[in-house]
This record gives structure tokens, sequence and C-alpha cells, in this order.
């Protein structure tokens, strides 16, 4: 079975960056999604990841940046070589890949 | 610990949830909307694909009584016909209502355009082209509570345990996912507007947050839940080819608007070999079409990836064209051109018809503790008609707010931090280093329901799977991480796992109680109907134990 091999970049706000690459297997058709869904399933369940809707595309909370390029995970296709995953670079970060997406008016602040 | 008070507390900012707060807000009550995900966008409503039933009497067509008619004949003797009823009855109100809001439904001149769905006795579903039902809807509602302050709405919120006191709830604790921080909230009435539990099973059209969660909560506060055993299997779910950004019930509009031919591996018609209907129009109903499709499997008459084939190679493309619109180019990015090739769908665990029993005012049995949308039980007895959940979740949540807004006024709110202590310590329970993955459980669990709790059941299998489900929760406390760290994926699945065992629980003992076959609930070991089960199964926690017990319904 062929495989794609996804680098993904880790951590809180005041941690020093890490990235770490995981390889999953790779079928046509596939969403970087689902290597990321695996990858909790099958690798390491604390990474973070924001996602509803799975693979409608209705619900919007699963944007990451993917070699450079701001997508949502659940469209853009993964591919049977190494794809660099990293949380948006614009919004503040949660942690690993969640970044505070929510508008303003409707967050807690604690 | 952060607190915070209102006058109605609603759980989930689904459709339902967000009806319930414009409306307990008409009535004068603070709200505070809470919703595990982000606002209006997690849970079901937000990906309806097409149809919404409701009985416009404009011109005279049509009467909400030919649609309550319709609904207690698709329910199969086991509709509670007060819901039903409110349903049939309120949804048209909702439907006008969601109109004036500027949602969009699709027009034809100056009239609204009617969809005929299976199980319908007329075209009754209106729609918002193309595909964009949920979306409109959720987009809708999420503008009029922006216009309304006396709602509170906060995302990223994660109810975890309800509050009982003396009997009554008031409030819940809840987690601050972004944080992993306890926050307790006060309210004079609380609702669960958390949506089913699709995501019990491997094949399903679920989103991530249709756990059984509310289920849980509603049982561990003393609620009861009925028609537990019946799970609506959508039956023509996209199985392959893999697509991505669409949802798999896709293909319900393309149905309405075109027919399409159900074919099975051999590439026959076989609907009606099963006593339904199909051939090239879109009339039988979920439960039969599901049961044609899985003994077709049964009998090595699958498609490749164990399905049926949907065909639309019939139609021209100026037809696919205008059914489908813009899907069509989505399609084709996909690689699919339905003039050339066939598709393979199989029947994917869609919606739930039972849930937290309630009255015709949406109140359980513990007072202040109301239910609407998807997690009430009752108002689609043994099968839910095509278009009812949206109707469902718009009616239910109106006339909940509008309940529990009434039963607030008359509480005095308790906010002492005693009353929230326990939830609180819940939270913190648990060990740094979890000893198994939730995440590789859940999946295990979804196979557990599909194999032996899905849309076929035999005692052997149902019995299997309780042990394995109360072997999972055996379990549960070696692999709880205890909350504080930001955005916890493994805490969230942990808790996940121990909604869905428990539910799954109440899914797999009410079947196996059922000793006949009815609507969504088939037992192998059981074909028929039998007129003595034409009841209600009512369960709820005893001392900790899952009780289970038979309640008529009503003439």
């Amino acid at each position: 079975m062929e495989k794609a091999t996804l680098v993904i970049r880790r951590g809180g706000p005041g941690d020093a960056p890490r990235t770490e690459a995981h390889e999953v297997p790779f079928e046509a058709g596939q969403s970087v999604l689902d290597g990321l869904r695996w990858i909790r399933i099958h690798r390491d369940p604390t990474l973070a990841i924001r996602y509803s809707c799975t693979n409608a595309n209705t619900c919007k909370e699963c944007m990451v940046q993917v070699d450079g390029e701001t997508v949502y995970a659940c469209t853009a296709r993964l591919q049977a070589r190494e794809m660099r995953v990293e949380p948006l670079p614009n919004k503040p970060l949660v942690r690993d890949l969640v970044t505070d997406i929510a508008p303003p008016g409707e967050r807690l602040r604690t | 610990m952060s607190h915070l008070g209102s006058d109605v507390l609603v759980i989930g900012a689904g459709g339902a949830g967000m009806y319930a707060a414009l409306e307990a807000a008409r009535r004068g009550c603070s709200v505070l909307l809470a919703e595990r995900s982000l606002i209006g966008r997690g849970g079901a409503t937000v990906m309806a694909q097409m149809t919404v039933a409701a009985a416009l009497e404009d011109q005279g067509r049509d009467h909400w009584r030919h649609h309550y008619a319709d609904t207690l004949a698709a329910g199969r003797g086991l509709c509670q016909p007060a819901l039903a009823r409110l349903l049939c009855e309120d949804g048209p109100r909702r439907i006008r209502e969601m109109d004036g809001w500027g949602v969009g439904w699709a027009r034809e001149g100056g009239r609204l355009k009617r969809a005929l769905a299976p199980g319908h006795d007329r075209a009754r579903c209106v729609y918002v082209d193309y595909l964009n039902t949920g979306p409109a809807v959720s987009k809708t509602l999420r503008a009029q509570l922006n216009r309304v302050p006396e709602i509170r709405r906060v995302g990223e919120l994660r109810v975890t345990d309800l509050v009982v006191r003396e009997g009554e709830c008031v409030g819940a604790v809840a987690l601050h996912v972004p944080t992993g921080r306890a926050v307790s909230l006060a309210a004079g009435a609380t609702i669960i507007a958390t949506g089913g539990l699709t995501r019990l099973y491997r094949r399903n059209s679920a989103s991530l947050n249709m756990g059984g969660d509310g289920y849980a909560l509603a049982l561990a506060a003393g609620a009861e839940l009925i028609d537990m055993e019946f799970v609506q299997f959508f039956p023509i779910g996209h199985l392959a080819p893999r697509l991505i950004g669409m949802d798999p019930i896709m293909w319900d509009p393309f149905r309405y608007k075109l027919g399409g031919r159900l074919l099975n591996g051999a590439g026959e018609e076989f609907v009606h070999k099963y006593g339904a209907t199909d051939a090239g129009a879109y009339v039988a109903t979920r439960d039969l079409a599901t049961y044609a499709i899985e003994k077709e499997v049964a009998a090595g008459l699958g498609s490749p990836h164990g399905g049926a084939y949907l065909s639309f190679e019939h139609c021209s493309e100026e037809a696919l064209r205008a059914a489908g619109g813009p899907v069509i180019d989505r399609l084709a990015a996909n690689g699919i051109d339905l003039r050339r090739a066939r598709v393979e769908v199989a029947p994917m665990a869609h919606y739930h018809m039972g849930g937290v029993r309630v009255d015709a005012a949406m109140a359980t049995r513990v007072p202040g503790l109301y239910a609407a949308g998807e997690a009430v039980g009752g108002a689609n007895g043994a099968n839910r008609l095509s278009g009812n959940a949206i109707t469902e979740a718009l009616a239910f949540g109106a006339r909940s707010g509008h309940c529990a807004a009434d039963h607030a006024q008359g509480i005095a709110r308790r906010a002492d931090a005693a009353l929230f202590a326990a939830g609180r310590e819940r939270l913190s329970a648990g060990g740094r280093q979890p000893r198994f993955n939730a995440a590789a459980r859940i999946q295990a669990l979804q196979n557990l329901m599909q194999d032996y709790v899905g849309p076929f059941r035999t005692q052997a299998g149902l019995v299997r799977a309780l042990e394995a489900l109360g072997a999972m929760r055996a379990e549960l406390d070696a692999g709880r991480p205890s909350a504080g760290a930001p955005f916890d994926t493994a805490l969230a699945d942990w808790m996940d796992l121990e909604a869905m065992s428990r539910v799954g629980q109440c899914v797999a003992q009410a079947a196996l109680a059922r000793t006949e076959s009815r609507g969504a609930h088939q037992r192998e070991d059981y074909p028929a109907t039998s007129e003595g089960w034409r009841c209600s199964q009512a369960l709820a926690l005893d001392g900790g134990e899952l009780r289970i017990e038979r309640r008529a319904v009503a003439a």
C-alpha cells in the first residue's frame, strides 16, 4: 500500500515549535483530515485538531495550512508524498493544529 | 471556577437549540446558549441536504392533518400523538417565520416550491437549493441570535454534568474546551438540544458531536429515554468512490428531482422483491429501502463495496445540470460523471427516532429539565418520515423555549458553589497517562454497533454487543485523562466513549427486549410485527443500573 507522510507542527503558544512526522496509509480520494484522524486512532490521540462535520465541508472548522496554503483539511486531498500541516498563522494558537477561530462574541474568557 | 447564570440554559446550538434560545428570549428570559463545537456549526441541522416537511395551507392544497396522518403511518403505530401533532401543526408557522427571516426557500412564481418525498401523500417538502437547506437554516437562525442581546452565546463549552438538587435540575457543569477549566452554569430551566446518536455506527452521516451525550446527561439526571431501539438508517448514503467535501446524504436531492435507479451488484432492480416500489421513482420509505439493500448484500448480490448501485445514467446532461447545479462540478472535480458511471450507496445511520422522554411541553420527568429536536424521542415512532427532522427541530425548539421560559420565571436561581462541586470533581478525576487510546476504542464501538446493533439484529448478536459494551465501561476509568490541558482531544474522546458506551447499552437493551420487527428495528429471529408490541419502552437509571419498562402509546 502507498503511504503519505504528514509532517505536523505541534505544541502550544508558549512551547518551542516542534514538528512530528507520521506515515499514514494512502488511498486515492482521501482527505488530509482522513490522515490526521488515522494518526489519532492509530498513533497518537493527543494530536489536537478541530473539526465537526468530518466530510461534508459544512462546519468550516478544520482550516489549517497544508504546504503553506490555507485549506480545509476535509477537502485537501491526501497525496502519496510528504505534506506539511501547520496551524493557521494569522489566528491565536490554542494547541497543535487548533487555532482560535470562534467569533469574539461567542467565546468565554476565563 | 468560572460561573455563569441565566434564566434558561440551552445545551446545543443546532436548529432546535437556536430556536429554543430565540423563543425563551422572546418570553423575556436571559439565555445561555452553550455549544461544544462552534455556534451553529456542529450538529445535524447544518448538514441537512434538502427536505423540510410542512403542510402549508395556501390555496387549500394541504392541511396539517394530512401530514400528521403520513407521520403516524410511517411511525408504524408508535408515534406519540401529542408530539407528532405538534410537529405537523406548528411546523408551517415555523417555516413561514423562517421565510420572513430570509432563509431563501426555493420559489416558483410567488409560491414556495414543494418536493414529493417518500411516505408523503403529496408534494409537501420545502427546501433551499442546491443541497443548501441546512447551511441556510443555520445561518438564518444565527443572524437572528445576533440581534438579541438577552442571548449569550458560548461555543467550545461542553456540558459534562447536569446538576440536580432536591429532584430539580438547577443547571450544569461544563468544560471550557480551549482552557480545560470547569465552568458552573446556574439556570432556572435547562434544555437538552444535543441531537442524536448516529456516531455510534461505523457507517454514519454524523458530525463529531452526535455521540448521544445529551441522552447520557438526561439519564444521569434521572430523566427517562424512550424508543431507543429505533435508529434510522438512510438507505442510500454515499459509499464509493471516495468523495471529498460532500455529505454522504448528497444523493437524496438527486433522487427527489430525477428519480434514479437503484440496482444490485448484477445491475438489476431489486427493491420490488421486498414489497416496496422503486423503479425509477423515489417512493420506498427508508426502513423498507434499507431492508432491501441489506438483504441483497447478505444474499451476495451487493455492489463491490457492500452496498447497491445508484444510477442516473439514463438522465440527460441538461436534466442533471438542472437538478444538481454547481454540485455537478463538484462531482466532476471528484472524477464522477453521472452519465457514464453509477455510484455505490449503502444504508448509513442518519437519525434517531428515540431519545429523551418528554410531554407535550417538552418537559422531562425531572422538573426544570426539557429537551428539543432530535434529542426528543417519540414523535416519529419506529420510523421517521423524510423531511420531519428540521421541522421537528424548529417546532420543538420553539415549544421548549416557550415552556422552559415560563418555568424559569417562577424560580429563584441557585448559585451556591457547593451545588456544582461534584461535577467539578468528576472533571479533575483521572490520570495524566491514560492506559488506552479512547479514539481507537470509539472505532471499536462503532464496529460493534454496526455489526450487532445495526439494521438487522439477533438475540445472539445483541447479547454479544451488550457484553462488549459492559467490558468497555468496566475499563473506562483506566483510560481517563484529567481535565486541565487546552483543547484536550484525548479527554474529549474519553468523554465521548463514556457517553457512547452508555447510550449504546440503551439501544442494545431495548432492541434485545423487543422481540418483534417494526420499522427501523428488524429482528432476524422475530421477523413479524406483533400487535402485542404496539407500545414503547422507556429506560431509566435505577441505582446505577439500566431499567427498562413498557409504556403504552396514547391512541
